[in-house]
């Protein structure tokens, strides 16, 4: 027998849509009309067609940015992504101990960006910092101000810090949900702890590790106030990220017609790499059930 | 309701009218004949929305690239894109 459809659905999705036109789809138009004009004033724009996305798609600059955020992004990704596995799978599934360790992982979680940025800029200084002092105790010559690949560790070591948590909780709620008997199949054949970890908990948080993965790519290829507030994109352009490029490009020079037409790079590249991740872990999802 | 602010030209018009009859003529398409996914040139099966949106986005990085990589006519790049979309639509 057909099940029948209930249309009133969409009458609830409804003021979702407008919610989303009014603050998503409304402010990308206004982005796209500034893309191919020449903004005077408030009421004086000139049309010039494709000329601003010639000017940025060639600018040096641009493409300096760009290879470090990807550099960043996969990074965050390569580190966060296992270690957010590892860390769920060692804490504990239950009793007081459970409640605590949860509490203590969500706390960088509940730490405003920009006081995260703060506490890095003391806690990775080679004279009072306590990690800059220790690293530098090791015998390793280590400044973050001043030297380009220290400055780029920091800031990958800040955002491991700052997200791998979230990773951890999704993880965490994901193997929370894998019932009991699936358990006592893998003791019943002797499954090993790899084996159970292969074939029973990582297909089953394919879910949670798709969210997982697009949320830690979109928002750390977003990354803007960590940075900033650390390194302030230095030393030279070493931790210039997108978004910093942007924002002196928008705000700093306000060149809006250049910001614009950037901004909606910036979005078409956001756009295919998360379609791309989110395709390829559905797909592979799919082989291995068949 | 002023629109001045939002610096609205006559292409960036005709471009977000062709957009939104597109997809409104996939809504009533997929309301008048619903799409199953099926697999075609993609190594993924795809819906009929799926290859709009896939052809679309291609569209966008096709001329991206003719504008980063040549001083050639975009009207090239728009015909390509439009070619692109067409495969992708119907062998995708």
């Amino acid at each position: 027998m057909e099940k029948p459809t209930n249309n009133r659905a969409w009458l609830l999705v409804l003021p979702v849509l407008l919610v989303v036109a009014f603050s998503a789809v409304i402010p990308l138009m206004t982005v796209v009309n500034y893309s191919v004009q020449d903004i005077l004033g408030p009421e004086q724009h000139v049309f010039v067609g494709t000329e601003w996305f010639r000017k940025v798609l060639r600018d040096p600059e641009l493409h300096g940015a760009l290879r470090r955020q990807l550099g960043f992004s996969l990074a965050v990704l390569a580190i966060e992504i296992p270690l957010g596995i590892a860390l769920a799978l060692v804490l504990p599934m239950r009793g007081r101990a459970a409640s605590v360790s949860l509490v203590v992982l969500a706390l960088p979680l509940l730490i405003p960006w920009n006081v995260v940025g703060t506490i890095w800029q003391i806690f990775a200084r080679g004279d009072i910092g306590l990690l800059g002092v220790a690293i530098n105790g090791l015998g390793l010559k280590y400044n973050y101000t001043a030297d380009a690949l220290d400055a780029w560790l920091t800031v990958l070591a800040m955002d491991v810090w700052h997200w791998t948590p979230l990773v951890a909780l999704l993880c965490y709620a994901g193997l929370r949900a894998i019932p009991e008997p699936f358990y006592q199949a893998a003791r019943i054949d002797g499954a090993s702890a790899w084996a159970t970890f292969r074939y029973i908990q990582l297909p089953r948080l394919r879910g949670v590790l798709t969210i997982a993965v697009l949320l830690r790519f979109m928002d750390s290829f977003m990354i803007y106030t960590e940075p900033f507030v650390l390194t302030g994109g230095g030393p030279g352009n070493a931790t210039t990220f997108l978004s910093q490029y942007l924002t002196r490009l928008a705000v700093g020079q306000f060149d809006l017609g250049p910001a614009a037409a950037f901004s909606l790079i910036y979005f078409l590249v956001v756009l295919l790499f998360s379609y791309v991740f989110y395709t390829a872990m559905q797909h592979a999802g799919r082989s291995e059930a068949r | 309701m002023d629109l001045q602010w939002m610096a609205w030209t006559l292409e960036t018009g005709v471009f977000f009218g062709v957009i939104a009859s597109l997809i409104a003529a996939y809504t009533v398409w997929g309301v008048v004949s619903p799409s199953t996914p099926r697999r075609g040139l993609l190594p993924m099966p795809t819906t009929r929305g799926d290859r709009l949106f896939l052809g679309l986005m291609g569209s966008a990085w096709i001329n991206l690239a003719w504008l980063g990589l040549t001083e050639a006519s975009q009207w090239v790049a728009v015909v390509l894109s439009l070619l692109f979309m067409l495969v992708i639509g119907r062998w995708g």
